[in-house]
């Protein structure tokens, strides 16, 4: 029988719906705390066949993902696709590349080139992230100059070296939601609506979830939008614009378990069946 | 229904979990409003512990 490694370093609702989900399929789960973890190649013997990773910790994931992969363990999502939505940067950079609708944006290291990113990208409001970072945390709309040069000498005096490299993002004008796709294996398989009167929308900052319909221009921006960072098990924020829908972010550890309920679909039993494909695969 | 408790070490309250509780599962406790983390489970006792501070890396 297989086991499925979950890679974890705190145990969350959206965890727990995945050990019942592998459990209904008659499948063995292992709960890795990587947290406890000696990633020694000389000793380490993994004790499952494939494994999803789910660390809260991004930086302790990516480790984790690197080295169960150096021993032969699959897991999902691998590494490649790690690095890239793992980095705000990076993820844009994938999706213009492969032509995937996405907000324009920049990177800079200092104030000066902040002020020019901004008349590049249209002027204000502009929005400013950390590359890496989630949950609507440290998201900056800035609507004037002085705004600008205020969150930018703050990062630069307070922040750590990662939080120096600016990401900017041209502000994009919402109806009030934003979407929310879960993409497996480059399949869009449910979405929900996150509403919200704030212009952070996350549903970890209030944004309720309602369900959205799979229409064909989402079914085939999330399959781009898939291809273009490398697969895997995927929750894509896209914005309505008059142009058409455009990818914001793509999550590569995604939370979910607010949106089976609105959905009616097993995101956690469609997670666990790719994992098994995956390995049956090899 | 298996009852699953253990003791906030903020207050000392009794905390009360759910059946299905997990080891490093994150839980509040229902006096004092902490957020504890399990830090093992034996015969329906949990040992709990203050819960770690949100990172700047966490997230999905």
């Amino acid at each position: 029988m297989l086991t499925l490694g979950i890679l974890h370093t705190t145990i969350r609702a959206d965890e727990k719906l995945i050990i019942e989900a592998a459990k209904k399929r008659g499948l063995k789960t292992r709960l890795v705390d990587i947290r406890t973890a000696i990633f020694n190649p000389a000793t380490y013997k993994p004790d499952f066949d494939v494994a999803l990773e789910r660390c809260v910790s991004t930086v302790k994931g990516d480790y984790a993902i690197r080295f169960l992969e150096s021993v032969g363990v699959p897991v999902i999502n691998s590494s490649a696709v790690a690095a890239v939505c793992g980095d705000k940067f990076l993820t844009s950079l994938a999706l213009q590349r492969a032509d995937v609708p996405t907000p324009p944006f920049a990177l800079v290291f200092g104030i000066d080139e902040a002020r020019q990113a901004v008349r590049e990208l249209g002027g204000f409001p502009a929005v400013i992230k950390p590359n890496l970072g989630s949950w609507g945390r440290l998201l900056a709309k800035t609507n004037d100059l002085d705004a600008l040069e205020a969150i930018i000498e703050h990062k630069d005096v307070l922040g750590s070296p990662q939080q120096k490299a600016i990401y900017m993002q041209k502000y994009v004008e919402k109806p009030g939601r934003d979407i929310r796709v879960f993409v497996i294996g480059g399949e869009a398989i449910c979405a929900v609506y996150r509403n919200s009167t704030h212009w952070i929308t996350n549903t970890a900052r209030g944004g309720h979830a309602t369900n959205c319909p799979i229409t064909p221009e989402l079914r085939k921006i999330a399959k781009a939008a898939s291809r273009a960072v490398g697969g895997g098990i995927l929750a894509m924020d896209v914005f309505e614009t008059s142009d058409g829908l455009t990818i914001n972010e793509i999550n590569h550890t995604m939370e979910f378990k607010n949106s089976e309920a609105p959905t009616g679909v097993s995101i956690s039993g469609a997670m666990v069946d790719y994992c098994v494909g995956i390995f049956k695969k090899q | 229904m298996n009852q699953v408790s253990g003791t906030c070490p903020v207050c000392d309250a009794e905390v009360a979990l759910s059946s299905d509780a997990h080891v490093s599962e994150v839980v509040s406790c229902s006096d004092c409003k902490s957020k504890l983390v399990v830090k093992s489970l034996v015969k329906g006792k949990a040992v709990l512990a203050k819960a770690p501070e949100v990172e700047e890396d966490w997230g999905e």
